[in-house]
C-alpha cells in the first residue's frame, strides 16, 4: 500500500506542471464556469476550452447531439464567441481557480491557424492546443488532420508563432494515426493530444432522415475507449513528446488504462454529460488503484503496458 | 441528500440522489413520479427542468418541473423512448439521480393580472407549478390545455382549481373540437401575458396572437440535450439578436423558457 499523503499525482506536460493528470477535453466543458456550479475546478489539472476560431462562429443548427449505444454524436460545429472575447471575457473567470489553460484553436487556413497560435501565444494561457481535427466543419478542420503533408505544412507554419507549448490534436478519422503523429512531431508539436471523435452518423428509421443537421457528427463517449486506448498505444511507439490522452474515458480505472497505453495525462469528456462529478471521481479511484498497487508516483504508469 | 454543495449560490444546481416517493399512470404512455428532492424542490421556479440519468443510458433525459412543494418534486413525462420508458417503471422507494433545478424559467413578474397559460400535449404540465405562482401573488389566471384527443387530457382538474380553464382535443373527443390558439385568439382582448409550452407550431401560432394583441408572451422550448447546463452548446435554438442577426442560444441555459420577440421562428 502506498500513503496517499506521499502520492505525487502531478505530472510535467511540456515544461507545464499539472497538479495531476486529469483534464476534460475541449467542447465539453464550455469555458469551465458550468461546472464550477458543481465542483471546483481547480481540483482539475487543467482546462481544455470549448475550440476557438479568430471570429464568432454560429454552428450548425438543431439537432446538434443524437445518442447512441454508449456514447453520443455531435455536430456542434464549432461555435464559440471568437478568440477576442475568450481572451478579454474568458480568461480572467478562468484565472481565478488554479488549474492550467489548455486553449483549444482552429482555422479555416494555414493563415488563420497562424494567426490564432500567435494572438492566443500573447495571452494568459499555458498549453496551445491546436485543433486539426474537427469533424464538423466544411473547411479546415479535419480537412488539415487527415493528411500527413497538410499536417506538416500546417503544424510547421503555425510553430513559428507559438510562444507557448503547441500540442496537436489529431483526428482518428485515418487509416495510420503513427504516420500522422510523426508528421505533427517532424513539424514541430511539442505535445500531441488524441483522439477526437470518430466520424459517425444515425439514421431515424421512421423518416429515413439523418438524426443530426448535419448528416454525419462526431462520435464520443464509453463506446470509442478502446479505439482511443489503441490509438495512443501506437502513437507512443511512433513518437517520443508528451501525449494527451482522451475519448471515452468515464472512470479511473479508464484513467489508468489510457495512461499504460502511454498517456503523460488525461481528457475527460462526454462522461461530463452523465454525471458532471466524473473527474474528481475518476480522481480519487486513480489515488485508490495508485494506493492499491503500490504506485507512489503517477509518472510510473505511463507506457506501462506490459506487452 | 445532497451529494455535493455548489459555492453557495442561490438556487444554482446540484446533483442529488432523490427518491421516488410515489407514481401515477395519467394516460397512454403519461406518467406522473412525485421525487423527494430536498434542496432541489425548494429551490424550483416554474418552467425549470431536471435532467436524469436513465438506468444505462448514457445521456440524461431532460423533464419539466410540474409541481414543487416542501421537500417533494412533481415531474409529468411521456414514455416516448428507452431513458424515458425505464424511468416510468421505477417504483416508490427507488433512487434517482437528478441534477436540477436548470435553466430560465417563466419570468412571474411579466404575467400582470390576468395570464392566459396555453399549454399542448406533453407541454402542459409545466405550466401547473406556473399558474399556482400567478395565484400565489394575486393574479387571475386562467389556461388553455390541448391534447390530442380524450384519452391524452392530462392534470385538468389540478389546473381547474386554480382558474377558469378551457380544454381543446385535435380529434373532438373532449372539449373543444380544434386548436388552443383558436380559443386564444377568442379570449387574448381580456389577457395582460401569455405563458406557453407545447410543439413549436402551437408556439409559434401562439406569439403570434399574442403579438397581434400586444401581450407580453413566455414560451418554453424543447430541444435535444447534452449536458443540460450549458457547456456542450447542442440544443441550439435560433434568436434574434439586438443586431439583427440570428444566433444560436441554448435551450439549456438561456431558456428553457424565452420571450416570445426573441425566437426566430423561421
Amino acid at each position: 500500500m502506498t500513503d496517499a499523503v506521499s502520492m505525487n499525482l502531478a505530472v510535467d506536460f511540456c515544461g507545464v506542471r499539472l497538479k495531476n493528470p486529469i483534464t476534460v477535453a475541449s467542447g465539453t466543458f464550455g469555458f469551465g464556469q458550468e461546472y464550477n456550479q458543481f465542483f471546483d475546478i481547480s481540483a482539475l489539472g487543467g482546462i481544455s476550452v470549448k475550440g476557438l476560431t479568430p471570429t464568432e462562429r454560429l454552428g450548425n443548427p438543431a439537432p446538434r447531439i443524437a445518442e447512441t449505444p454508449a456514447g453520443m454524436l455531435n455536430c456542434v460545429g464549432l461555435q464559440n464567441p471568437g478568440i477576442d472575447r475568450f481572451i478579454a471575457e474568458q480568461i480572467p473567470r478562468l484565472r481565478r481557480h488554479d488549474t492550467a489553460i489548455i486553449a483549444n484553436v482552429s482555422g479555416n487556413t494555414v493563415e488563420e491557424y497562424c494567426g490564432m497560435v500567435e494572438k492566443i501565444s500573447d495571452a494568459d494561457v499555458d498549453l496551445i492546443e491546436m485543433n486539426i481535427s474537427c469533424p464538423n466543419v466544411k473547411c479546415g478542420g479535419m480537412a488539415f488532420g487527415t493528411q500527413p503533408k497538410m499536417v506538416e505544412e500546417v503544424v510547421s507554419e503555425a510553430k513559428r508563432y507559438a510562444k507557448k507549448p503547441l500540442i496537436v490534436k489529431l483526428s482518428p478519422n485515418v487509416t495510420d494515426i503513427a504516420e500522422i503523429a510523426r508528421a505533427a512531431v517532424g513539424a514541430g508539436a511539442d505535445a500531441l493530444s488524441l483522439i477526437n471523435t470518430i466520424l459517425g452518423m444515425r439514421i431515424d428509421v421512421d423518416t429515413r432522415k439523418p438524426v443530426l443537421s448535419n448528416i454525419m457528427g462526431g462520435l464520443s463517449g464509453p463506446a470509442v475507449l478502446p479505439v482511443a486506448v489503441r490509438m495512443v498505444y501506437q502513437v507512443r511507439q511512433a513518437v517520443n513528446v508528451p501525449i494527451l490522452g482522451m475519448g471515452g474515458i468515464s472512470n479511473g480505472r479508464d484513467v489508468v488504462e489510457m495512461l499504460l497505453a502511454g498517456a503523460d495525462a488525461v481528457a475527460i469528456g462526454a462522461a461530463l454529460f452523465h454525471d458532471p462529478l466524473c473527474p474528481v471521481k475518476a480522481l480519487a479511484e486513480l489515488k485508490g488503484y495508485m494506493a492499491k498497487h503500490g504506485v507512489s508516483d503517477v509518472r510510473e504508469l505511463s507506457g506501462g503496458v506490459m506487452v | 441528500m445532497h451529494l455535493i454543495h455548489t459555492d453557495g449560490l442561490d438556487g444554482a444546481p446540484t446533483q442529488t440522489a432523490c427518491t421516488v416517493a410515489g407514481r401515477a399512470e395519467l394516460g397512454e404512455r403519461l406518467y406522473a413520479l412525485e421525487l423527494d428532492a430536498p434542496g432541489l424542490a425548494q429551490d424550483a421556479r416554474p418552467g425549470q427542468f431536471v435532467h436524469i440519468a436513465c438506468g444505462s443510458q448514457f445521456l440524461r433525459r431532460p423533464i419539466s418541473i410540474c409541481e414543487a412543494s416542501g421537500d417533494r418534486l412533481r415531474i409529468v413525462f411521456q414514455a416516448k423512448g428507452e431513458g424515458t420508458q425505464w424511468l416510468s417503471e421505477r417504483k416508490p422507494g427507488d433512487p434517482l439521480d437528478v441534477l436540477g433545478p436548470l435553466g430560465n424559467g417563466f419570468d412571474l413578474s411579466r404575467l400582470g393580472e390576468r395570464p392566459v397559460f396555453v399549454g399542448g400535449g406533453i407541454g402542459v404540465p409545466p405550466l401547473l407549478l406556473a399558474m399556482r405562482k400567478a395565484k400565489e401573488q394575486g393574479a387571475e389566471p386562467s389556461a388553455i390545455l390541448g391534447f390530442r384527443s380524450r384519452s391524452a387530457a392530462i392534470l385538468e382538474d389540478e389546473f381547474r382549481s386554480l382558474g377558469a380553464v378551457s380544454v381543446t382535443t385535435d380529434d373532438g373527443s373532449y372539449g373543444v373540437h380544434g386548436f388552443v390558439s383558436d380559443v386564444l385568439e377568442g379570449c387574448a382582448d381580456h389577457a395582460t401575458a401569455v405563458a406557453a409550452c407545447g410543439p413549436r407550431g402551437m408556439l409559434r401560432a401562439v406569439a403570434s396572437i399574442a403579438e397581434a394583441h400586444g401581450l407580453p408572451c413566455q414560451v418554453s422550448l424543447e430541444e435535444r440535450m447534452g449536458c443540460g447546463i450549458g457547456a456542450c452548446l447542442v440544443c441550439a435554438c435560433a434568436l434574434k439578436g439586438e443586431d439583427g442577426q440570428t444566433r444560436y442560444g441554448h435551450v439549456c441555459k438561456d431558456g428553457p423558457v424565452f420571450d416570445a420577440k426573441e425566437v426566430d421562428w423561421t
